[in-house]
């Protein structure tokens, strides 16, 4: 186990709403990466809880850009640095909006290409930035302020698209998981080539539960099966311990979505929905990791 | 070396003397042939660059401001909807500072496709921030790139540039082309605000009025600085390499009574009217406009002038004829002509002079 360094490269007057789990991931990473990255900011949460001109709460350069622009940037970012001999890390860092909708065309490009950088998505599963819109990562059942009714559609399975161009390391993550978190990020930044992390990041105001569950959401999110932890080196597939465990033993769903005001009053259709496609997942999953597919 | 190019091929032959250090581009008629040629050059070796091939426009432009503020020279090019779609970009470019010299080679936007020339693309990003010349040859385009990279990097300037060249009636016309060695005409590349491990800074953070409007300002400080700038490195390369440049060309002006005002090929055009018309005893002249932005200074006092304008603004009018008529005191008769490639003669541009109605406008072949 690799010990978390004591630098902290996110400073405690960040913006950020209280018991926000993309920080508190972007805390972890930072520590992983270390002074010599470069992180590059779409519009997301991110983009406003760093600090207002002239004042930034990041101790890492912080690169901002438009929307649909975070892994373009980076391909040319990563393109001068490696050319001047740097091996500065490049790091997208991009809500869920940003990445499975208007970003996605960008981040597809640039894994094609093979671009050296990291590209990590904390998805809290609708347009936080903005007030908690539906995004294609807002999963079924899911009351966001464009689905008032509750979302109909399930969530965009960003996963295998990425997993479709075949880069060298692939996971997922969730700052619940600190230590896995850190140790992922480690391993990405280690490999050269195109990297991706999936963060799970619970919002307490966005899925409307008290600020302090937001840690034990994410461990629910995991236990129940419903997020599951795992890692692809150079296509490899290693599920973690823990979602191997919920696989077999499952905490009850309704553990993790009964405090979860956006849940309230999900029909049994969008519960089976949800079930259904964790099943599936997970089923996917472990033929893959036992070689079966 | 005295050689023969297209017009393309000669931007694509400045950009590789220029030494960028990032490509990225994305193919669009009819500018293609400058990024066919530029990754011919990174792959044969004859220019050491990495050459980004993105997916988009749109990233096209994130990829160059990403490598120019991460330290390197950025070169692009693109054309008509390529442009509109990198539209949000170019105000990023130019807004983040990054020096990226792009070539847009004019033409029209859909519907329906059409691919010939017309500068509603260029026009329509004009207040994005970019500087923005037209070029009328082959020579022309290759020095005016040229140029562009060092006005662009100028700690006075540090905006992007975009020089714009004709679909088809430039892009792929071959015209005789005089190639230079361009030694130390473009300083090595060096940006105050690149970035720096050492220093960490956050770029383009959440920025409140009472900061961002100084942002905007600043901008508008550094293009009107640009004009200084433009006209010491015209002069550095008249000086070297022989060649004139200047925010107009202007063809048998001194003494006309009545000139003609039009950007790119149509103002080379202009000329053989004004020779046409000069037999005739009509005292005409052509003032053909390099530099969109910042907009020349023009003195057309006490002359008539026609604008021809390969552009519209609807609801408007003719974005170059409304903009004389607001930078100087004149009243032109606007022409609006060539749109989606449409021919254009000098018999014809001669017949706008002849014809010419101060404070009116006519749409070629139209309303004539």
């Amino acid at each position: 186990m690799n010990p978390l360094p004591a630098e902290e490269y996110l400073h405690k007057c960040t913006t950020a709403c209280a018991g926000c789990t993309s920080s508190l991931s972007l805390r972890y990473v930072l520590k992983a990466a270390g002074p010599d990255t470069v992180l590059v900011v779409p519009a997301c949460c991110t983009a406003v809880i760093q600090g207002v001109y002239p004042d930034t709460a990041m101790n890492v350069n912080v690169y901002n850009i438009a929307f649909a622009a975070a892994a373009a940037t980076a391909s040319g970012m990563a393109a001068a640095f490696r050319r001047a001999g740097k091996q500065t890390n490049v790091i997208c860092y991009a809500g869920d909006g940003g990445t499975v909708d208007i970003g996605i065309q960008a981040l597809s490009g640039a894994l094609e290409r093979g671009t050296d950088f990291l590209y990590i998505c904390y998805d809290n599963e609708a347009y936080g930035n903005t007030g908690m819109q539906r995004s294609g990562s807002t999963p079924a059942g899911a009351i966001t302020t464009t689905t008032p009714g509750g979302k109909t559609d399930a969530k965009k399975d960003l996963d295998r698209i990425v997993a479709a161009h075949d880069l060298p390391y692939m996971a997922t993550a969730c700052a619940a998981y600190p230590q896995d978190l850190y140790n992922k990020v480690k391993k990405a930044l280690s490999i050269p080539g195109p990297k991706f992390i999936h963060l799970l990041s619970p919002c307490p105001p966005g899925w409307r539960y008290a600020a302090e569950r937001s840690v034990e959401m994410g461990k629910l999110a995991v236990k129940t099966g419903l997020w599951v932890l795992y890692e692809r080196e150079f296509g490899e597939l290693r599920i973690n311990p823990v979602s191997k465990a919920a696989m077999k033993r499952p905490a009850p769903l309704e553990d993790y979505l009964g405090p979860q005001g956006r849940f309230r009053g999900i029909s049994d259709a969008a519960q089976a929905a949800l079930v259904a496609g964790m099943e599936k997942n997970h089923r996917r999953l472990l033929a893959e990791e036992a070689g079966e597919c | 070396m005295l050689t023969i190019a297209t017009g393309n091929k000669a931007v694509a032959a400045a950009a590789r003397e220029a030494r960028p250090g990032v490509v990225a581009a994305y193919p669009i008629t009819p500018q293609t042939e400058i990024v066919e040629q530029l990754a011919t050059y990174v792959t044969e070796g004859s220019l050491d660059a990495e050459y980004i091939p993105v997916e988009s426009e749109h990233s096209a432009m994130a990829a160059c401001i990403g490598a120019s503020v991460a330290g390197a020279r950025t070169f692009t090019a693109t054309s008509s909807h390529g442009l509109l779609y990198m539209h949000e970009m170019l105000f990023w470019a130019a807004g983040a500072r990054t020096p990226v010299v792009m070539a847009n080679v004019n033409r029209a936007l859909g519907p329906g496709w059409n691919t010939w020339a017309e500068h509603t693309d260029a026009l329509a990003q004009r207040d994005t921030g970019w500087l923005q010349v037209f070029v009328g040859s082959v020579q022309e385009a290759y020095d005016a790139t040229l140029m562009a990279f060092r006005i662009s990097e100028d700690e006075r300037v540090l905006l992007p540039v975009m020089v714009n060249l004709d679909g088809f009636t430039l892009s792929h016309i071959t015209q005789s082309l005089e190639t230079v060695e361009v030694g130390d005409f473009i300083p090595p590349y060096s940006l105050p605000h690149a970035i720096d491990v050492s220093r960490p800074r956050g770029y383009g953070t959440l920025t409140p009025p009472e900061a961002y409007y100084r942002f905007r300002w600043d901008i508008e400080r550094s293009m009107r600085a640009s004009r200084e700038v433009i006209r010491e490195t015209e002069q550095e390369f008249a000086r070297r390499f022989g060649r004139v440049y200047g925010p107009t060309e202007d063809y048998r002006c001194d003494d006309a009574d009545v000139l003609v005002v039009a950007l790119g090929t149509l103002g080379k055009e202009a000329e053989v009217a004004v020779d046409l018309l000069r037999d005739e005893g009509v005292k005409a002249g052509s003032m053909r406009l390099r530099w969109l932005r910042p907009f020349p200074a023009l003195d057309l006092a006490g002359r008539d002038v026609v604008v021809i304008d390969r552009d519209y603004s609807f609801g408007f009018g003719g974005v170059i004829a409304h903009s004389i008529r607001s930078t100087t005191r004149t009243e032109p008769f606007s022409v609006i002509a060539g749109l989606g490639g449409q021919e254009v003669t000098y018999d014809d541009i001669a017949r706008f002079v002849r014809q010419r109605e101060a404070g009116a406008e006519s749409w070629f072949g139209v309303s004539d």
